[in-house]
């Protein structure tokens, strides 16, 4: 069990160094949004796992499927909320081959 | 296990450096958004395995309101950062 | 119905945080009680006879394929994280999506976020205004096949 546990650790941190490298390393805002969030969120996922199989215990488990519901539900939302407030600011990134958003108003 | 913790601190470590690099050199104010939501994605990371290295459930609780908080914050940036837009 | 369906989340959520002890559930009880007469005015949601088999059809079909779904786009993420020049032809599409309630378009919304190579920006009425990294197809349904192809069959069933 604590083998396990620490397998999905260090899967976690491998997904969690990745976000900060897709971070760094993508060229615009919204690359930068998509690396982050989805490295992040399954990083959290494998970490939270493995922290519970290393104490497998009720009450860790409790709190762990709580912080997992919470992450999975806000963290899609907030970088939604970021990737819309950076379209409509004066920071939009110019390098979109089609942009569908722009001429909503036309139908 | 001791090794084993040590590797799994240096993977999230590097990860919240390139998230600080990105941070600090953002060109623009949406980009350091961004970072700042990785990076707090990357702390509770960090805090729960603090709570698996030192035996103590407090932590946890301390996990739970980071992530409420960090989400309360990126939401209040990022209104901030879509001023008032009509 | 309402009312109770508040009650019993409120108290599991507690329950889940503070540990099963006599004392916590009296107490927890309680706090549910005074919380679901406070916020029931401001939740808008139907319950009927059919939630436990939607519910089932929620964990069972649609949370293995989400997590199928978000395994591959790391491993998606992870291809163009580490590639010495990053391949990205980014672009805004649109998705007409058939789900009616506010709910089931969160859900959908948040699974295209994280599916590989989209990132659901806005929802306007019945569309959903995607950014994904790499454009594909040419016309409009091809688009729509690609990005919310197996969630919205699945949701559909789920939430209406």
């Amino acid at each position: 069990m604590t083998i396990a546990g620490y397998v999905f650790m260090i899967i976690g941190g491998l997904f969690f160094l990745l976000g900060g490298l897709g971070v760094l390393r993508m060229p615009d805002t919204f690359n930068r949004i998509q690396a982050g969030t989805k490295a992040t969120t399954l990083g959290a996922f494998s970490v939270l796992i493995g922290v519970g199989l290393v104490n497998f215990e009720w009450s860790w488990i409790a709190k762990i499927i709580i912080i997992i519901v919470f992450i999975v539900i806000s963290n899609p939302i907030g970088s939604s909320t970021i990737a819309k407030a950076t379209y409509y600011s004066k920071y939009k990134p110019d390098n979109l081959v089609q942009d569908d958003l722009e001429k909503r108003g036309d139908e | 296990m001791e090794i084993l913790d040590i590797i799994v601190f240096s993977l999230m470590g590097l990860g919240v450096l390139f998230t600080a690099i990105r941070l600090i050199i953002g060109p623009h104010f949406s980009d350091r958004v961004v970072a700042l939501d990785t990076f707090n994605m990357i702390v509770i990371g960090v805090i729960v395995v603090l709570a698996s290295v030192f035996k103590s459930e407090l932590y946890l609780d301390i996990a739970i309101v980071y992530a409420i908080l960090a989400f309360l914050e990126t939401v209040v940036f990022a209104r901030y950062l879509e001023g008032n837009r009509k | 119905m309402k009312y109770f369906t508040t009650f019993v989340a409120l108290l599991l959520v507690y329950l889940l945080l503070a540990g099963f002890t006599v004392d916590e559930v009296i107490l927890g009880s309680i706090v549910s009680a005074i919380l679901t007469v406070l916020l029931t005015k401001y939740l808008n949601f139907k319950i009927d006879l059919k939630f436990p088999l939607r519910l089932l059809k929620f964990i069972l079909i649609y949370i293995p394929v989400f997590i199928w779904k978000l395994i591959l786009a790391n491993f998606d993420v992870a291809r163009r994280v580490l590639s010495p020049k990053i391949p990205v032809n980014p672009g805004i599409v649109k998705v007409k999506t058939n789900l009616k309630s506010d709910l089931g378009k969160l859900t959908l919304a948040n699974s295209i976020t994280l599916t590989p190579g989209t990132l659901s920006i806005d929802v306007l009425d019945e569309y959903i205004y995607v950014h994904t990294i790499d454009v594909k197809g040419s016309d409009g349904l091809e688009k729509e096949k690609n990005i919310s192809g197996p969630f919205e069959k699945i949701l559909e069933g789920v939430f209406e």
